[in-house]
């Protein structure tokens, strides 16, 4: 009814005593305030999901929750902030790619320093920092990841290991391997090996290291780590465990040898066996070589 | 009918004297600022009253405060396994509040309140007087929009836009960019809404407001007979809805009107006590008089008023 929309008619039905036209208002008010927020409340919801994302150089405070739940739980109150005594953590602000308002450090900037007491997570009001981690080498900040093998200059077969002694979990976090330089082919390569088992994400290797952009770095453990399968299983382990095979034994391979010879896989290749029973000479061919010479004997 | 602005407060510094006449703006600037003050000394001189934000704090490294809004959308967002300082901190704040009127968040404590009343300070002087169409309740809107995002999104998304909390901690942690969202709210009341971010739209004011309904301290208009219809406190109050009520004595309770303002929304910032010559306003509780003689006003406006 294009009618009834000009003004007389409006005022007329005001004039009825203006019911139909006060709820037709109330209703048309309430669904324009509605539609206003909702519109509003779409754009922050989107943004919330992008800003889910935490970037791979942000590292969380030791304890804090997987990151949807840390979103949930963290008020961007600044406690921890306040009690790291090295003044690394800060606070995300608006145009950060960090949610804004929310705890982090860079490694490379400044790294957690382990502190044995971890004096940030107690203060945390809602357990945004998990109030059970009170061993900070079980903090799981992150992996480190030795990510260029190409640049490190251990694989270049000079001795750094300047990451290996920063490490607090030295020896565990960050062992040295050995294997051999193919390059000059008598040296050695002494190549720094992370194990997840131990490293805390604490990002001392990575600010200590001396190329210019590091060789090493934190990353958010999903990024770090791979997963196998739940179904898989490591057949040896299984055996280990089980103290014998738990298939059909294979049967034992048995090579074209030369008479007298044995294999070994691991190591040392084709051996004389101990004792020859079979043999028509004896062990020593100077036995043999020398029989009938100086009868004497 | 909007009161002259060269003519506003006048007779009340005549009456009152310029610091009578705004006492009580005054002692909220200084609320504001020292609340903002013992936040910032600890990170400014190493002297550690306050730490953290508006959003938890601890003061003197035992009391936890926490906003119980964010209490809330916590629990909306799922996040159930609290640490102890939360609970009593929302609890704590929740307390307080109920005590001391909800909104006293707003007036006395938010430091958003500063920006909007430059913006209204600026909106009077440049005389600007158009104003988008917005219902007050479309705060309450936003309050529920505040729990369902947290709900949907499971996280605490509303404080990634809370200009309410993004001042307070740019103040203390540094601002980034959040000083956009801050202009933005002071263009928004000065051109395109009066009172718009607090008066309409603010979920933080809305929550407290609803604290507020039922909070002890109120401002009353005890001496109400007083009342010449100046309209001076309508002009000056940013809810100017929640005076009639208390001033005209349309709120009955047993019988007696009630001369108290018991709407969640006044923020009691005493702006009326202020600008009114004739002293109706006090602050007092929110139970009606028993009788004329034993009302007791808990703070009078100001004692020294002549003629």
């Amino acid at each position: 009814m294009p009618a009834g929309r000009s003004a007389p008619a409006k005022s007329s039905a005001d004039n009825r005593g203006g019911k139909t036209f006060n709820r037709r208002r109330l209703i048309t008010d309430a669904a324009r305030t509605a539609c206003g927020v909702a519109l509003f409340g779409l754009a922050v919801g989107l943004y919330s999901r992008q800003s889910r994302s935490l970037p791979a150089d942000a590292i969380r405070p030791p304890g804090a929750l997987r990151e949807k739940n840390f979103l949930a739980a963290c008020t961007r109150c600044g406690l921890c902030v306040r009690d790291c005594p090295y003044g690394i953590l800060k606070l995300a602000e608006l145009g950060e790619n960090v949610a804004t308002g929310t705890p982090y450090f860079t490694a490379r900037k400044g790294p957690c320093e382990m502190c044995t007491d971890i004096p940030c997570v107690p203060p945390c009001p809602t357990g945004a920092l998990d109030h059970a981690l009170t061993d900070i080498n079980k903090a799981r900040m992150g992996l480190a990841v030795l990510i260029d093998q190409e640049t490190c200059i251990a694989f270049k077969g000079l001795r750094c290991e300047v990451c290996f002694n920063a490490c607090p979990l030295l020896g565990k976090a960050i062992r040295i391997d050995y294997r051999p330089n193919a390059r000059t082919g008598k040296h050695a390569i002494f190549p720094p090996v992370v194990s997840s088992e131990y490293c805390t994400g604490c990002g001392l290797c990575e600010r200590v290291c001396i190329l210019e952009e590091a060789a090493i770095k934190v990353m958010p453990v999903r990024l770090a780590k791979g997963a196998l399968g739940r179904h898989y299983r490591h057949g040896w382990e299984q055996k280990q465990k089980a103290g014998g095979a738990l298939v059909t034994p294979d049967p034992e391979h048995k090579y074209n040898l030369p008479e007298g010879m044995d294999y070994e896989h691991a190591g040392r290749g084709l051996i004389p066996r101990e004792t020859a029973p079979d043999m028509p000479f004896p062990a020593n061919p100077l036995d043999t070589l020398s029989k009938g010479i100086g009868g004497a004997r | 009918m909007p009161v002259a602005i060269e003519k506003l407060g006048r007779d009340a510094i005549a009456g009152k004297g310029w610091f009578g006449a705004h006492k009580w703006l005054i002692l909220r600037r200084i609320s504001q600022l020292s609340i903002l003050a013992l936040f910032m000394v600890g990170p400014v001189a190493g002297v550690w009253i306050l730490k953290g934000n508006l959003s938890s704090s601890l003061l003197a490294e035992t009391v936890p405060m926490t906003d119980p809004l964010l209490f809330l959308q916590m629990i909306a967002a799922g996040h159930l396994g609290f640490a102890r300082d939360a609970i009593i901190g929302a609890a704590l704040v929740l307390a307080f509040y109920l005590l001391v009127g909800g909104r006293v968040y707003c007036a006395w404590v938010c430091p958003v309140n500063i920006v909007a009343d430059a913006a209204h300070w600026l909106r009077r002087r440049l005389a600007i007087r158009g104003s988008a169409r917005i219902g007050r309740d479309a705060r309450f809107w936003m309050l529920g929009l505040v729990l369902v995002l947290a709900l949907v999104t499971g996280t605490l998304a509303f404080e990634l836009v809370n200009p309410v909390s993004m001042l307070h901690r740019g103040l203390i942690f540094g601002m980034g960019f959040a000083w956009t969202i801050i202009l933005g709210v002071f263009l928004f009341d000065l051109f395109v809404m009066k009172h718009g971010w607090c008066g309409h739209l603010c979920p933080v004011g809305a929550f407290y407001g609803l604290i507020g309904a039922a909070s002890l301290v109120r401002v009353r208009a005890d001496n109400r007979a007083a009342c010449d219809d100046c309209m001076e406190c309508y002009e000056v109050c940013p809810e100017p809805q929640v005076i009639p009520p208390a001033l005209k004595g349309e709120h009955r309770r047993g019988g007696k009107a009630h001369a108290a303002i018991l709407s969640g929304a006044c923020t009691n910032c005493a702006r009326c006590i202020d600008i009114c010559p004739h002293d109706v306003f006090n602050f007092g509780l929110r139970f009606p008089a028993r009788s004329a003689g034993r009302r007791q006003p808990l703070l009078q406006g100001t004692a020294r008023h002549g003629a």
